[in-house]
């Protein structure tokens, strides 16, 4: 781990900026530990907690048993009295089994109780598909934990946001439920630690345009660049928007943009029903109705579970070419 | 070694009990006026189990419980005004009148809570224990069970995590003989209930819980073995609650004969009669912690029905949206 001493990075991937960010809070404060499944001797299971033990020891970095709910519930308790638990849950289709204790303790405590305690934990999980993994591990649930008031959902598609939002998750007082797309972990990109220019509730605005407004998050927000780079061919200039984090979620730049544009496309990878893209659309036609040239297109995965098969797996999410398709026809 | 009881002790027990009994009754009361709305599970019946514990935890041992709490915040000293103003949605009860009957909790206290969701007050407990070794306290967590959780999963996992990591907590089963209407026997397969760590090379032990002296001499053995770095405990404490599972619950599915047999047992009489047996005390210096006691719990009913409601900005007060 020679890079730790390094500030700046021309080129860092997704998944060293996530080690780094919480190798760098492991280094400042004695209280944040890691626990999770496999994230000390294996390094995680997608790598992202490599070599942390060697640094910071098996008082720190623990392996637990493949016990989800107990695995978060601890976590809940550790952060009550004290400490700063990064938990782990390899995959979010794991919700599942542990729902209860990040919506019903996690989020719950700090409210519940008066005021008297606050739950200061990192839930890190990773989604999405693109490994043919299957129904049981391809899944985008950040609606689930949208949903529930008291948590922090961040969900950034950069190394650069990667590192500073998970850092400041780590610091923060309250639950935050940060997921990972596992098709990001080998992106690249660059990181300057001492520019801070991510914020929780700050979109970014990936690339500038006149003609129509897309909204994204997470590894969809790099599909979205590709598309828009295709749309320029077309003379369409669009405007990509990265939501970067979704609680907070900043209302504020979507609205100024789809107002500017008056067209509005919304890419996500979660399903189309009560979803991420359901809440933003809903968030567009209440303020900028009047508007709109067309109504708001939601794109997003299919509602099917997510097949294994690569080419079903890949016609079940949103595609570059479909976002070109769907923005041509939002020009028409 | 565990030490003598002194006067002041016995006392001691048999004001908190009296406490617990006496506030229970008149929450039922102001539950019946309609002061007290939502959940209200009282702990009638089982007041030597918290208080026999009580007698052996150092002020800076934590305590994590279920919903049924009312009588673990008394029986941590407590102010029964502001346990009863939580009960009555006042601002000034102890979570600000936005946790209610099952959600009680004192930061200040090392009380972690009364949790609504039957098991998952279990995690919570365990992870506070792992607070409490990583930063080599000598405190220990006690973490209580309703004979209801035990067949839930997390339990398990929880027990396995403490065994694994040498925890200081201890497992307190309150067997209390039905979980809402299901007893015991019709819900859990095998026999006594702590027996489920022997898997996980957890010792453990029953204990009566209708004597309180019982109760305070097995938590302390329990505890001191916690407290030595030995890791988790279970102790197992048969109790009964008098009233239902909630005050909604008239308790059908138990016979009159049963809870009759129980009331012969009654832990504050037990305790009451060993006191005049062994001359601690005279019925006249019980007689006088009655009415005090009976007078303490009138001031927090009168309390708690004073307080104001939150205001309506608390609604968003203390959560992040």
């Amino acid at each position: 781990m020679s890079d730790i001493e390094k500030d700046y990075f021309e080129e860092i991937t997704y998944r060293d900026a996530l080690r780094l960010a919480m190798h760098d809070e492991m280094n400042e404060n004695k209280n944040v530990i890691i626990m999770g499944e496999d994230v000390a001797k294996y390094g995680g299971a997608y790598g992202a907690t490599k070599g942390l033990l060697d640094i910071f020891g098996e008082n720190r970095v623990i392996d637990t048993p493949i016990s989800e709910p107990s695995i978060i519930g601890a976590s809940v308790g550790a952060a009550m009295t004290g400490l700063k638990p990064i938990a782990e849950l390899m995959y979010v289709d794991f919700f599942g089994m542990s729902l209860d204790q990040i919506a019903n303790q996690a989020a719950k405590i700090r409210y519940m109780f008066g005021g008297q305690t606050s739950v200061p934990m990192v839930l890190r999980a990773q989604g999405g598909t693109g490994r043919s993994g299957g129904a049981q591990h391809s899944q985008s649930l950040e609606s689930w934990i949208m949903h529930i008031p008291g948590l922090y959902l961040v969900m950034p598609s950069k190394p650069c946001d990667a590192y500073h939002l998970l850092r400041k998750s780590i610091q923060l007082d309250d639950p935050v439920v940060f997921l990972e797309h596992k098709m990001l972990y080998n992106s690249k990109g660059s990181l300057d630690k001492k520019n801070i220019d991510a914020e929780f509730g700050k979109a970014s605005i990936r690339l500038e345009g006149n003609d129509i407004t897309i909204i994204s998050y997470s590894r969809m927000v790099n599909i979205a660049e590709e598309a828009a780079i295709e749309l320029k061919k077309s003379n369409i200039n669009a405007e990509v928007i990265d939501l970067r984090s979704l609680n907070p979620l900043d209302k504020e730049n979507i609205i100024k943009s789809v107002k500017k544009n008056k067209r509005a496309l919304v890419v996500s990878e979660g399903h189309y029903t009560s979803s991420v893209a359901s809440e933003i659309t809903s968030i567009i036609f209440e303020h900028c109705f009047g508007d709109l040239l067309k109504p708001v297109i939601r794109y997003t995965a299919e509602d099917t579970p997510v097949p294994v098969a690569p080419n079903l797996e890949k016609e079940s999410i949103p595609s570059m070419e479909n976002i070109v398709n769907f923005s041509k026809k939002l020009m028409e | 070694m565990l030490k003598k009881l002194s006067k002041k002790d016995y006392l001691k027990m048999y004001q908190c009990m009296l406490e617990i009994r006496r506030f229970e009754e008149r929450a039922a009361q102001l539950y019946g006026m309609g002061h007290i709305g939502g959940f209200c599970h009282l702990y009638i019946g089982q007041e030597a189990v918290v208080v026999g514990i009580l007698m052996t935890i150092n002020n800076k041992d934590s305590v994590v419980t279920t919903y049924r709490d009312h009588g673990h915040m008394i029986a941590r000293g407590l102010d029964p005004k502001k346990i009863m103003a939580e009960l009555t949605g006042r601002t000034t009860g102890y979570s600000k009148g936005k946790g209610g009957s099952m959600h009680m909790f004192s930061k200040e206290n090392n009380f972690f809570g009364g949790h609504g969701i039957v098991g998952a007050q279990v995690p919570i407990g365990t992870g506070i224990a792992f607070t409490l070794k990583y930063q080599k306290s000598k405190n220990i967590c006690r973490t209580y069970i309703g004979d209801g959780a035990m067949n839930n999963g997390q339990v398990f996992e929880s027990f396995n995590l403490a065994s694994l990591w040498k925890l200081p907590v201890l497992y307190i089963i309150e067997n209390n003989q039905y979980g809402m209407g299901t007893s015991v026997s019709r819900a859990s397969a095998g026999s006594d209930l702590y027996k489920r760590g022997e898997a996980f090379h957890i010792p453990g032990e029953i204990v009566d819980g209708m004597n309180v002296f019982k109760v305070r001499e097995a938590a302390y053995k329990a505890g001191n073995y916690v407290r030595k770095g030995n890791g988790p405990y279970i102790l197992e404490v048969k109790t009964y609650r008098y009233r239902g599972h909630s005050m909604s619950d008239p308790a059908k599915y138990r016979s009159k004969k049963e809870l009759d047999s129980y009331k012969t047992k009654d832990p504050i009489q037990i305790a009451h009669d060993e006191i005049i047996k062994k001359k601690v005390a005279t019925l006249k210096d019980l007689e006088k912690i009655n009415s005090e006691v009976i007078s303490k719990v009138k001031d927090a009913a009168e309390y708690a029905l004073k307080s104001p409601f939150p205001q309506e900005d608390d609604l968003y007060e203390d959560v992040y949206i």
